[in-house]
Formats: C-alpha cells, structure tokens, sequence
C-alpha cells in the first residue's frame, strides 16, 4: 500500500497523530538542546562523516582485519550474503546447541532479516527483551521506530496489551508499575535462555571487538547469563579504531533521545571461559548500495532515529506509513535499493525539506537522495501518462508563447469555473484549501504596460 | 547609492500569474536601492516541478531556455528561495552550455541574500506598525542557508531577521517552531494531501497562537499553500511576501 493512503489512515484519528508529532518532537527538543551544549557538534558530524567515508572506500579490508582479529580473540565469525543465509546460520547454532528458547536484545538487522517468524517456523521461542519490542512483540507488530519501537502506543493501550499478556491490574496505566511487571516477566525468560542474540552498533576492526549500545542494560543481561552470544551485524557497521568510539558513542545517544551517551555501551571481546561469541557479518544488499554512487553514503547510518523524530512526515504519519523495516527518511533512501517498486512512493514521502540531513551524525545528504530515488523511480516505471505530461511541461517552458497562452488559459479558466469544479474532488488542492484570488493580469503584463 | 550592475528580475511563473504584486514588490523594492532593474521578457518557469516530480531528465530545454533568457545580466535576482536553489542544484546539465550554467550559479540570488549578501544593505529603515510572523521556506533556510537551520549548531543569524529587526512598529514574532516545514513541498501538495493540509494547519496554529498579523516568507508557494488553508477555516491572518513587507515600510 502507498504511503499516502497509509498517511491518511494515520491521520484519521487527529487526537493521536498529534499526540505522536509532539511526543516525537519532544525528543528532537531534547536532541537540538543537548547538542547545543557542546560546542564543538558540527565538528563531531564531519568526524564522524569522514570516519565512515573512510570505512566505506576500505570496506573489504576493514572486514578482512575485523575477521582476523575476532577470530584471534576465539570468537566464531560468519560470512552470510543475504538474509535467508543469515537466518540459516542461527538456526544452525541454535540445533548445534539443542536450544529451543533465546532472548534476543533490539536489533534491525534480524527485523530485516525477519528472523523472528523464521525462528518460531522452526520451533524456537523468541523473547525481544528491550521493553518497546517486547511490547510490540506481543500484538505481532514490527517496531514503528527503529530507536523507540513502540512509541506509536500509548500507556493506556500498553495497560491492556500488559493485562492480557501478563495479567497486570485492569486499567493500571503507571509506568512504573508495568515495567515492573516487564522486568519479573523478562526476568524469568533471562535465566532459561541458553543463547542470547544481540545488534552490533560498532564492530572495531583493529581489535576485533564489537560494541553494543542499549539502555535497558538488555543486551548484557541476556548475554551474561546465556552460554552462547550470537551478534548479528551488518557488514557497514564497522569503524577502523577503538578510538572512533570517542566520536561515535558521542554523537549516537545524543542525536537518538538527547542523553548524553546510552546507559550501557557494551564492549565484547572474547567469551568467558566455557562460553561462545558467533558474529555474523550480513550482507543482505549492502555491496548493491555500495555500488550506487549517489546512494552509497545511505550505508553511513548509525541508526540513531533522528532523522524520523525531526521529519514532518514521520510524526504525522507514523512508522507503519512506510511499510518498511526501516522507515523514515533514512528508510524511504536505504528501502528503494532493495524494492524499487515495491517502495516506489517512499522518496515522494518527502518535502524535500532538508531536516533530516541537518539532523544527521553523520552528515548524509538524505534528502537529496531522496530526490535522486525519484529520478530513479520514474526512469524506472517508463512512459505514462505523467512522464508525457512532464515532456509537455518542458515544451511549454522552454517556449514563452507557449507559456503565456496556458498561463492565461489557465488563469482565465479558474476565473469563469464555477466554485462546484475549481473545489471538486478533480481539484485536489482545493479539496481543504482555496486557490489564490485571480489577479486581472499578471506581473509579465503589468511590466509591460508600466516599465516599457 | 548608484548600482552600475544590471540586474534581471526572475519572477517564479506561479508569482506571474497569481501574485503580480509580489514581482511588482521586487522590482519597486531593488529601484529603491538604486538598482538598475529589468525583466527579461521571455523568461517562463525554472522547472523545478517538473524536476522535483523526478523528471530532471526533462528539463533540459527548460534549462537551455533559463540560461538563454537570463544570459548578459551582472546578476539574476529571484523572490524566492526555491526557484533560485533548483536553478543552482537540481537544473539538469545543459549540453553544450556548461561554462554558461556555472557561470549561472555563481550570479543567481534569493532576494533577501542579494541585499544581505551582495549590495549589503545596512538594516534598513522604516515603519510597519504590525506583528509579522516569519516563516523560513525549507529551501530558502536548509538550502540557501538563508538562516541557522534549528538542528544546527551554527552561531544564529537569519537574513530576513536582520532586514527588518530595524523597522519602526513591526514586531517580529518568535514561533513555537520557529522552522518546521509547511507542508507545501510542491507536487507533496497533491499527492500526500492530507500530510501536507495537516503540517499547514499544524503551521498556521503555531502563528495564530502568537496572535501574528501578517504572516511573511521569502517563497510565495509555502504562503500560498498556508494562506488557502487560512482562508478556507477564515482566519483573519494576512500574508505578504517579504519584499512586500520592505517595499511598503521603507520609503
């Protein structure tokens, strides 16, 4: 479904979707304040900018060291092309380890890699453990938001979703109280769960470590308690030093919900003796991207979520408009390149407003991909009925006759149409909107009687 | 002060046809300054629909015809941000007219940037004894860098801002989101309607809430989109582009 029928939907409850635009925009609030407290910010995007241009004109190499340095510090690293590899190679641990149950810590990758169905397919229960996806988990919904997974529910309708699933008092909406309930249930799943799954936000290829951030403290509870830690990662998540992470982990939080660094940011290097860490570098699309010149830059993301709390569409129209894993505007330019028809509406989803970019940590130009996606996609659907028009338009504007005789055709046509057609459901900017008042000539007239 | 540069007036086509008063605003506004001024007469529309549809392959005659058009001019001055940032970014590459098109991008300016920018103007002054409600036109501000973008952190400055901070009566009137987009995004206004009337009114909202008068910007599209929104629910608030506002305080 297109992004602006599902806008619409979203849009139908006016109470809610303004509940949405301001909470979300309350977190950008919290984001531009925090970022104004360090004065050197837009030095810290450059770095960051130039860091992960520097990984992505080295990609192979940096993988090629993480690989050699995690394989020193006895991790197990997986090579997995696509998803349906990914999935496999989980799959594969879990049998090798008689496991049926695992906790998993937020991850995007599995959500693209829709690990989740794959894995209860196979008889194997999964337990999100960051509490949105937990919650979300529940109604079998994605995540709306790749930071704040369920922040299209309000507390009234977690209330019930908790009353049902975790018998929680009808109609007690105290957050303290649900969480509470969270944490015993989460807790219970947390010390049966053999193997836990996390994210990767940073590998370090010179150390072989990686680096996962959570506020939960989820990811390390599930790891430390499970024998085997199965870290899922895409191939573009990788920074050259150990010291990268002193601009990154600076930018990450801040730019995400306006904390100055996420409660736990944590480094895993080698397991615990008698236990194991698998990695598994996914590719799933990533080298397509790489070799799209103008698009390349999309694979930069840290997935902070900013772009999605400052964009005016997302807060009007909520995750679930983009029908993508990841939605938003780092969405609507990273979806097109693995569905360019399928996610056909996405870069119209858009003003071109340029927020997103001003937002980023590390300075992708998102919306002027958004308008290169565009040329894409029309080159793409070929002739119709809108690409000959846009030939028409050409020829109109590269004639000045031309011009003026449809600019006063169509002056003169909105002046003698009744208010019943200008104002019909044909005219769709008039449908809650009024056209500008007829001026009984234009400025090329004017200027011709007055200056000449 | 005697300007020896000539200077051709890009008027948007949507400004020709709907808001002749807003070219007539320009033109009397830089005569004022001291500018020799003219109107190219066969200009027509820059493109940018077309382009921002996803058709840029398609204006290449537009183009050719822009750069034809505007050709000979010291400076190509526009009252709009959006027109002048297609012009400069999204204009396809015209074969056979490259050195003219890059000669093109270094002489095309917004209006409020060649008074700031170009004949540095000092705050001018003037009288306009009304509460003005600034909205910064995303292409102006996040393209043209007309202003400090909110995200940023860059020391503030707004060009607009600073052209009528000196002006006697006129209240410049801070916005709870001083820079959030209008929603009027050209084609967006159409194909995602119920999107772009729902960041219109959020817009609108915030001006009526701070009892704005008259509602200003440096594009006449982002006005005309929140002004037939007004006009439909009828609101009192007035709109007047910027050049408007400068031709009738200063005198």
């Amino acid at each position: 479904m297109s992004h602006p029928i599902k806008a619409q939907e979203f849009l139908s409850d006016p109470a809610k979707a303004k509940w949405h635009d301001e909470t979300l925009w309350f977190v950008r609030d919290k984001r531009d304040a925090i970022t104004k407290t360090i004065p050197e910010w837009e030095q810290l995007r450059d770095l960051a900018s130039q860091i992960k241009d520097n990984v992505l004109a080295n990609l192979d190499s940096y993988l090629i060291e993480f690989e050699q340095k995690a394989k020193a510090n006895n991790i197990h690293v997986h090579w997995a092309a696509d998803a349906e590899e990914h999935n496999q190679i989980v799959l594969g641990i879990l049998r090798q380890h008689d496991c049926n149950a695992i906790v998993k810590s937020k991850s995007i990758l599995t959500e693209e890699c829709h690990l989740n169905p794959f894995l209860e397919k196979n008889g194997v229960e999964v337990v999100d453990t960051d509490l949105g996806e937990r919650i979300v988990q529940f109604l079998n919904q994605p995540p709306s938001h790749i930071v704040l997974p369920a922040i299209h529910l309000k507390k009234g309708e977690i209330s019930e979703i908790f009353h049902e699933k975790l018998q929680t008092e009808k109609g007690n909406e105290d957050p303290t109280y649900l969480t509470q309930a969270a944490r015993i249930h989460l807790r219970e799943k947390f010390l049966s769960a053999k193997v836990a799954i996390t994210g990767v936000n940073f590998g370090v290829a010179e150390t072989g470590e990686f680096v996962v951030c959570t506020n939960e403290g989820n990811a390390d509870m599930g790891v430390h308690l499970a024998n085997v830690h199965i870290a899922c990662m895409g191939i573009e998540k990788i920074i050259p030093r150990r010291q990268d992470l002193s601009v990154f982990l600076r930018v990450l939080a801040r730019s995400a919900t306006g904390q100055p660094v996420t409660n736990y940011s944590s480094h895993f290097r080698s397991p615990a003796p008698g236990k194991e860490v698998h990695i598994i570098l996914v590719d799933n699309g990533r080298t397509d991207q790489l070799a799209r010149e103008k698009f390349k830059n999309s694979l930069k993301c840290i997935r902070c979520g900013a772009c999605m709390n400052t964009c005016p569409i997302y807060r009007r129209s909520g995750g679930y408009s983009y029908s993508s894993v990841v939605p938003g505007p780092i969405g609507s330019i990273l979806s097109p390149g693995l569905d360019i028809k399928k996610y056909s509406s996405l870069p119209f989803a858009s003003t071109l407003c340029g927020s997103c970019s001003d937002v980023c940590p590390v300075k992708i130009n998102i919306h002027e991909q958004l308008y290169e996606w565009r040329q894409e996609i029309t080159a793409a659907q070929g002739a119709n009925a809108k690409s000959i028009s846009m030939k028409i338009a050409n020829g109109i504007f590269s004639t000045p006759f031309a011009y003026k005789f449809s600019g006063e055709m169509l002056r003169g046509a909105l002046k003698i149409l009744p208010e019943a057609i200008t104002y019909s459901g044909l005219n769709t900017w008039g449908k809650q909107r009024d056209l500008p008042e007829v001026p009984k000539e234009s400025f090329k007239d004017w200027y011709k009687k007055n200056r000449k | 002060m005697p300007n020896p540069a000539h200077i051709a007036l890009f008027i948007p086509c949507y400004v020709d046809q709907f808001y002749p008063q807003v070219g007539i605003a320009s033109l009397e506004l830089l005569e004022k300054l001291g500018c020799q001024v003219s109107y190219p007469m066969a200009q027509t529309c820059c493109g940018q629909p077309i382009a921002n549809a996803g058709y840029e392959r398609d204006t290449v005659e537009t183009g050719r015809h822009f750069l034809r058009t505007f050709a000979g001019y010291d400076y190509i001055v526009a009252p709009s941000g959006s027109c002048v940032l297609h012009v400069k970014e999204h204009m396809a590459r015209i074969p056979g007219m490259e050195s003219e098109q890059e000669h093109m991008h270094g002489r095309v300016f917004e209006l409020t940037e060649f008074l700031t920018d170009v004949l540095k103007i000092r705050q001018p002054e003037g009288e306009y004894p009304h509460r003005v409600g600034f909205h910064a036109s995303c292409h102006g501000l996040r393209g043209l860098r007309l202003g400090t973008s909110s995200e940023r952190h860059d020391a503030p400055f707004n060009k607009a801002k600073y052209l009528l901070q000196n002006i006697r009566g006129l209240e410049w009137v801070e916005l709870g989101r001083k820079d959030e987009c209008c929603g009027f995004g050209g084609t967006f206004a159409v194909t995602e309607e119920a999107l772009s009337i729902q960041m219109g009114q959020d817009r609108l909202a915030d001006h009526i809430n701070q009892d704005v008068e008259i509602i200003t910007g440096g594009d006449m599209s982002c006005l005309m989109h929140l002004e037939g929104i007004a006009h439909r629910s009828q609101q009192p608030v007035q709109f007047k582009h910027l050049a408007q506002i400068l031709n009738e305080a200063i005198r």
